[in-house]
């Protein structure tokens, strides 16, 4: 009863990927700091870059968050850019002036952007530098954010990817579970998955530097979100093993990647049923209200947040959509080829992005809802589609069970609303 | 390299989109890496544009680097071009474009496409936004305007409006209305709504009506030069302002300044009894140049305020401001640190800022009212609604709008008298905001800094003077709105005297001496 619906026939792993270059409208990957300094706190996020990189993160933050932010931008100016050893002692004195301000910051995360890339201004050699000396109060790390490496999510991966290679080492047999996730949704997994005798259960990012979880041979780690391909590689650097499974959005997905890691941990049927049966219940009442408007209804993804064929997964699956095109940045089949098995092949699965041409393909398959980023949500609007803009959807809470409703109905409310709105004459 | 946390102003090449936005007809190729097309949300999302901007980015990746990232700009150029048709285009680098020195101009202009293609040099790393948005323009008109024959009627040109401006959109018609008074046409109104062919035709408007400094003043200048055109310099933004606007105008074109004042109710609503209590209030100014300088005038002559500071964000213009500053006796705050501006609101304890989206912010940190009266503004600073700042219905706008966070007249008084009624408590904030919510007195938090330690002696900053836990108390009483001045003008009060300990004397003493 738990293993996935056989599909019969052709699915989307196997089906060709339209890949594409050109103008892409996504973040780049500093925009994760939005959320990583607020799961992480007692982080702090320098982004050596220039003023776009703070302008991007003011804006994408959307309302400022006036609580002083843990993340700042060491903005190059004019003479760093001239000699590369300036630049150096320039960011010592930054980040010491930054750690006499807020003595509460055990870990600082030096975080590259495009410009400190293109002028080579060496990061990891800046943490090690400033690691020695702050320590043992400090640590210092580096990961690139920077829009020529990165995508939107992908700075999460990176920051992750960073703090692998320091996690201490473990013998324990532990069940590592990687993606900040907000922490109603990661107590629930947690919940769940204590409830069927599973644990030591760790979490990566830990809220605070102390809670660290260890990684060595015996740990076993689940993805909670599927753009975590270089800590998922980083991880298994340091001799812990991925359990596979598709991603925890809607009921399916939340009870295939919970049996996943349940057989891992050789959790019988009974004990499973006894956990899952009645969050499963709920969800699927929860699903089912806010799938009322999204059946037979037409989608389409831009590629945005590497959430898309997760999300096509339960839309189609699910909530009775029908997928037009499922647009990603990148393809990783390593972590969503399990998502990519369930859904029949028919919707075009397409790779990287050329704005245009894609804009041209929306107005020609005149989807129902078109999920895409802020910058096109109004002008589609403004041509008679409707829209979901993806941003919603990793500020959200809406992995598991007791969020999948919530989930669906981010789907539904703008079709709703189109339904809704009256704005013409009675007649 | 400067730690900057939240800034005023963006990279200069936002400035140069907030021209292309405005415009029709215009396209603008902007060689940046993937990520910097954030910066459609702000037009899309903040002022809720319904179409994209026009801009085409060339979304380089670092695997690009190493190879040909100046043939990607090509490529994206023709293909704008042959996709949007427009009558002109920009080209220019966004910060990580400008190291990488591939000369957008140099490219486009090799290869033959058959619009005028204006190529901008926009310094990122030594300028901003508003530096941005003014050399574009000027660029463009530079570019494709030229000396013309007058038109037969007297007309002007409104120069400055653009996307993302703090009420750009209603202003232009209020200008418009003002000229029109007067038999004044407006031959083309750029960039707003202007295309490329529209700022060819500048050159036949007598004058030009300058409303915005911050982002067509270069091109005000280069039209005076040119194209023999004088420009206005008042910007007619209160009322006074916009009677001068009227004569300045009047006086270029040798024509009646005529007005229409029947829809000015400023004046009255001003002098109305209810208005009273409006005295002598304390405000802090900031935003950029034009709007400060504006607003002060207006603070002080037309609403009856104090103003104790007041700066501006963009430095182009930190020497006005210095001036602005002097003839009203306070010290200017020229800074793009948001992390100054709230020190020196902290310090000064205004009952009023009036600024751009960060005071706000600042105002609700500290508890102080806010107004907004300047860029950079947010969402809700786009009203659906006329709301204009020039002319006589702005003066009639501005009032209500600075007016509204304050506490009304009467109420201050019950505020006074019954300030420890459990419903009606000086905590509870303005009755007519929808925030405003009764809490229990003993559950409010206490808006002041001022630590409540009952029976120990309270230091304020770093001198020795301290309060006296009577005199604490004391103040505790005083409604929240006048608490911070009270705080500040006895403690002013004992430094001059030499009084170290302030007591309830002291608190007294200070309020007689200070009472106008």
């Amino acid at each position: 009863m738990n293993q996935p619906t056989n599909i019969s026939g052709a699915t989307c792993r196997d089906a060709p990927i339209l890949k594409e270059r050109g103008q892409r409208e996504v973040f780049c990957g500093l925009t994760g700091i939005i959320w990583l300094h607020r799961k992480m706190q007692d982080a702090f996020f320098l982004v050596v870059g220039s003023r776009t990189c703070a302008h991007l993160l003011q804006s994408a933050a959307g309302v400022m968050i006036f609580a002083e932010p843990r993340f700042g931008t060491a903005v190059l100016e004019e003479g760093d850019l001239a000699g590369m050893a300036d630049a150096h002692e320039e960011l010592d004195r930054e980040v010491d002036r930054l750690l006499s301000r807020r003595p509460d910051i055990k870990q600082l995360f030096l975080v590259g952007s495009c410009p400190s890339e293109v002028i080579k201004l060496d990061l990891h050699r800046a943490a090690e530098r400033l690691t020695v000396k702050h320590a043992p109060h400090v640590r210092v790390l580096n990961y690139s954010g920077s829009g020529i490496e990165t995508t939107f999510t992908q700075g999460e991966d990176a920051c992750l990817a960073s703090m692998v290679p320091v996690l201490p080492e473990t013998d324990e047999r532990e069940l590592l579970l990687v993606g900040a996730l907000p922490d109603v949704v990661e107590d629930q997994a947690v919940d769940l998955l204590t409830k069927m005798g599973i644990g030591p259960i760790r979490v990566l990012p830990a809220h605070r530097s102390a809670e660290a979880p260890g990684v060595g041979p015996n740990t076993v780690y689940a993805c909670l979100q599927p753009f975590l391909g270089d800590t998922s590689a980083a991880l298994d650097r340091r001799g812990a093993r991925m359990i596979q499974a598709p991603f925890p959005f809607g009921e399916e997905g939340t009870t295939l990647w919970l049996r996943a890691i349940a057989d891992e941990f050789g959790v019988d049927d009974e004990t499973f049923a006894h956990v899952t049966d009645a969050p499963r219940a709920r969800a699927r009442t929860a699903i089912a209200n806010a799938a009322k408007a999204l059946q037979g209804k037409t989608i389409f993804f831009m590629p945005d947040s590497q959430l898309e064929i997760p999300l096509a997964r339960f839309l189609t699956r699910e909530c009775g959509m029908e997928a037009i095109e499922i647009g990603q940045p990148y393809i990783h089949k390593g972590l969503v080829g399990p998502d990519m098995d369930l859904i029949p092949a028919g919707p075009t699965i397409s790779e990287g992005q050329d704005v245009d041409k894609q804009l041209d393909r929306v107005r020609a398959a005149r989807p129902d809802l078109t999920v895409c980023g802020l910058g096109l949500a109004n002008p589609l609007e403004a041509e008679g589609l409707t829209t979901k803009w993806a941003i919603e959807l990793v500020f959200t809470p809406v992995h598991f069970y007791e969020q999948a409703g919530d989930l669906a109905g981010l789907f539904s409310r703008p079709v709703r609303r189109r339904e809704l709105l009256k704005l013409e004459a009675a007649e | 390299m400067k730690l900057t946390v939240w800034t005023y102003e963006g990279p200069p090449h936002v400035g140069a989109m907030r021209v292309a936005t405005a415009m029709k007809g215009l396209h603008y190729v902007l060689h940046a890496p993937q990520g910097d097309t954030y910066a459609d949300l702000l037009f899309t999302m903040i002022e809720r544009r319904n179409h994209r901007p026009p801009v085409s980015y060339t979304t380089f990746e670092g695997r690009d680097l190493g190879t040909d990232t100046a043939s990607i700009f090509r490529e994206t150029c023709r293909d704008a071009y042959d996709r949007y048709q427009p009558q002109a285009m920009i080209v220019g680098a966004s910060c990580t474009a400008e190291l990488i020195q591939d000369d957008p101009g140099g490219l486009a202009e090799a290869m033959d496409i058959p619009v005028p293609v204006v190529a901008l040099e926009l310094p990122s790393y030594q300028r901003k936004e508003n530096f941005g948005s003014d050399e574009t323009f000027y660029q463009i008109v530079r570019a494709l305007a030229q000396p013309m024959e007058r038109t037969q009627e007297i007309t002007a040109n409104l120069i400055g409006p653009l996307a993302l401006g703090f009420r750009h959109r209603d202003d232009i018609e209020e200008v418009k209305g003002l000229l029109y008074e007067m038999g004044i046409g407006v031959n083309v109104v750029a960039p707003f709504d202007a295309t490329p062919e529209d700022i060819a035709k500048l050159g036949q408007a007598h004058f030009n009506v300058l409303m915005y400094p911050e982002h067509a003043e270069t091109a005000a200048r280069h039209l005076e030069r040119t194209c023999s055109q004088p420009y206005t310099k008042t910007v007619p933004i209160g009322v006074g302002a916009t009677h001068d606007f009227v004569a300045e105008v009047a006086q270029i074109c040798a024509v009646e300044p005529k007005k229409d004042l029947s829809r000015l109710r400023q004046p009255w609503w001003s002098k109305s009894v209810d208005s009273t209590y409006l005295t002598g209030k304390r405000v802090f100014l900031f935003g950029d140049a034009t709007h400060v300088k504006t607003a002060a005038r207006i603070a002080r002559d037309e609403m009856g305020f104090e103003v104790v500071g007041l700066g501006c964000y963009n430095r182009e213009f930190a020497r006005d401001i210095r001036k602005l500053a002097k003839d009203y006796g306070v010290e200017a705050l020229i800074t793009d640190d948001y992390l100054e501006v709230e020190k020196a609101i902290e310090d000064l304890a205004p009952e009023m800022i009036l600024g751009t989206q960060m005071e706000r912010h600042i105002g609700k940190r500290l508890g102080i009212p806010c107004a907004v009266i300047s860029a950079p503004v947010h969402v809700q600073d786009f009203p659906a609604r006329y709301s204009p700042q020039m002319g006589w219905e702005g003066a009639n706008v501005i009032f209500d709008t600075w007016i509204h966070p304050l506490v009304m007249g009467l109420e201050e008084h019950l505020l006074h008298m019954f300030r420890e009624d459990f419903e009606f408590h000086d905590e509870a904030g303005a009755s007519h905001h929808g925030g405003h919510a009764p809490k229990p007195i003993a559950e409010a938090p206490a808006p002041e800094p001022v630590a409540a330690q009952p029976e120990a002696p309270v230091e304020t900053g770093g001198d020795v003077m301290v309060w006296l836990a009577d005199a604490e108390r004391e103040l505790k009483k005083i409604p929240f709105f006048v608490r911070g001045k009270a705080k500040r003008n006895t403690e002013k009060f004992a430094a001059e005297r030499g009084v170290s300990e302030i007591s309830i004397d002291t608190l007294y003493e200070a309020k007689a001496h200070f009472a106008r």
